[in-house]
């Protein structure tokens, strides 16, 4: 203890230098202070809403929980007994069909609709703003609208057939028939928007193109498959992504038009026939409280969806070779 | 294109794009015909096919299995307050994002446009568990909090701020003494008017139309949104159609109206925006 002064000098040094480093920092300090102030909320609710759950959904995932009592580790039981579950199965199957009976037919019609609509010399506005409606339109209303139509006997899809004499079909039972109810359900309302967001790739091909063209003598059908499809690329990736992931993670639809019919406890309509793997999770999580088990179910659908999405991804992008 | 192809050709595409119309519109006329008829009519054969007088009849009958009043105040109050915080906190974000300068401001807008592709619904369960820890179940909080900034919205405004706000005006209001909250306040917010009004009719939108989330966090038929209570009044046996439809209708109309006064300036943001991508 006998090197005090020795220490007490330098040390007032840099307590005066740290002092006109602070004022220089505090200055910049205030300079700088509202603008992360500024853009920190964005940041603090993804951290608490989106950042935890997603650690925590992990941590779930690997433990047997009903919400209430104490969790048990259960090792990888979870994502086994999800990928060898025969119901899962039936969900993960249900949900690709629908997806691509919806899907494909989709935005083929939402193509040939802006394609057309583009051609049109008059004002489109009224078209656009039709062809929009469904979209604003909320899924629930949607679907219970479509309901309607589908009933066995007295809606008016089985009104239409029976006038033109086929037989009325058994919506809520046959194998297909619930599944071409998912899929015209979303048809409706996503054809119109992709329509919209394909008329605008289309109208910002400059024109420059097609006259070239058909000066060189290319017809319609060359024009749309040589010029068309390939400057749309971009936009078509888009609408191929949006499409994937909407239609992968199908939920509203098949609640309500298999709303726990006849009081079954599996749910998804007569042989799970319309289950989806959201509603199975959503099921299997909120239904039964098997929260653990559901964590890890999202983790597995969360996989099938990346996957299907890079798949998609790297599918449109080869075809530009 | 300048071709606009031969007569034919433009009657053929004519008439595709009427039956595309007729086919987008025609269930929106039968949701209105099965509001204003009785069930009874509706299960006529044929079909009547025309408006009818039966709409309070059947609205009254909406009103005996949900309290729609209370439902359609309750998605109106969180709609609102979820729009009105997402325009300030995103035109607040995203203007600074876009006219100022500070350390770590490139790799912070990277990181946000990264936090858009992580899935929320891949983590329900977690979230849920985490509401509950908060003692949000039951209340609007579980709805409002997570959703009150969006990347979106963020990513939106700062695109539209980079060119409709003049860096000079920024500097004059500085030279003048204004702070940051009073920069934003009289000189980005006027100008980001346009985006501001596409921003908030999405947001709104999309918040009266969630349907997943309200039916998860709320366990009180007081507290439901109208989609959730919508989704209650299918019955299991002997639905009735026309009471369904004529909740359905009332449900849908204020979204209808609101679009139908910003149609255009939405139409072309909604193409934009899917370009921007």
């Amino acid at each position: 203890m006998g090197s005090v002064s020795p220490i007490t000098l330098p040390q007032s040094e840099t307590k005066t230098k740290s002092h006109a480093a602070s004022g220089q920092q505090k200055s910049k300090f205030r300079k700088y202070l509202p603008l992360y102030l500024s853009i920190l909320p964005y940041f603090v609710i993804f951290l608490v809403f989106s950042l935890v759950p997603i650690i925590f959904s992990l941590y779930l995932a690997f433990q047997r929980w009903d919400g209430i009592g104490k969790m048990t580790f259960v090792g990888f039981n979870n994502f086994t007994y999800a990928l060898t579950d025969p119901l899962f199965g039936t969900a993960i199957l249900n949900t690709f069909e629908v997806w691509i009976m919806s899907t494909v037919p989709m935005l083929f019609l939402a193509l040939a609709m802006a394609f057309l609509l583009n051609q049109r010399k008059r004002s489109k506005f009224l078209y656009q703003v039709c062809f929009f409606l469904p979209n604003i339109t909320s899924i629930v209303a949607v679907t219970l609208i479509f309901n309607s139509f589908f009933g066995v006997q007295y809606g008016l899809f089985n009104a239409v057939l029976t006038a033109l004499h086929l037989p009325a079909v058994q919506w809520f039972s046959d194998f297909w028939a619930m599944k071409w109810m998912l899929a015209m359900v979303v048809m409706w309302r996503w054809i119109g928007y992709n329509g919209l967001v394909y008329m605008a790739g289309l109208q910002s091909i400059p024109t420059d193109f097609y006259e070239a063209a058909r000066l060189d003598g290319a017809n319609t059908f060359n024009i749309f498959f040589r010029i068309t499809i390939p400057l749309l690329r971009p936009v078509i990736l888009f609408t191929v992504i949006s499409s994937t992931i909407g239609g992968l993670t199908l939920f509203t639809e098949p609640k309500i038009l298999f709303n726990g019919a006849a009081g079954q406890s599996i749910p998804g309509g007569i042989g799970s026939q319309g289950l989806t793997m959201s509603l199975y999770q959503y099921y299997e999580s909120f239904t039964t409280f098997h929260f653990g088990y559901g964590a890890a179910v999202s983790w597995v659908i969360f996989f099938i969806l990346v996957i299907f999405t890079l798949l998609n991804w790297k599918l449109v992008q080869r075809g530009e070779n | 294109m300048t071709d606009y192809g031969t007569r034919t050709q433009r009657i053929i595409t004519h008439i595709i794009l009427l039956l595309f119309l007729l086919i987008s519109v025609i269930p929106f006329y039968w949701m209105i015909v099965m509001a204003t008829n009785t069930t009874n009519d509706i299960y006529h054969v044929p079909p009547i096919l025309f408006i009818g007088n039966q709409l309070w009849a059947n609205f009254s009958k909406v009103l005996q299995n949900i309290d729609f009043l209370r439902n359609f105040g309750n998605t109106l109050l969180v709609s609102t307050i979820i729009t009105v915080l997402v325009l300030f906190f995103c035109s607040l974000a995203g203007f600074t994002f876009a006219k100022f300068e500070f350390p770590g401001r490139n790799i912070l807008f990277v990181i946000l446009l990264g936090t858009m592709i992580i899935p929320t619904a891949s983590s329900l369960v977690a979230s849920f568990v985490i509401m509950a820890d908060f003692h949000w179940i039951g209340t609007f909080l579980p709805l409002i909090v997570p959703g009150m900034v969006t990347a979106f919205g963020i990513f939106w405004i700062r695109q539209y701020s980079i060119s409709a706000i003049h860096s000079d005006l920024i500097d004059a209001g500085r030279l003048d003494g204004c702070g940051h909250l009073r920069l934003y306040w009289s000189v980005a917010l006027p100008a980001l008017r346009p985006a501001l009004g596409f921003l908030g009719a999405i947001t709104f939108i999309n918040a009266w139309n969630d349907f997943l989330w309200p039916l998860i966090v709320l366990n009180d038929a007081k507290t439901y949104t109208l989609q959730v209570a919508l989704a209650q009044l299918n019955g299991v046996y002997n639905t009735d159609y026309s009471m369904v439809m004529a909740g359905t209708l009332m449900a849908t109309l204020p979204l209808i109206i609101i679009f139908f006064f910003g149609a255009r300036q939405f139409i072309a943001n909604i193409s934009a925006g899917a370009l921007k991508f």
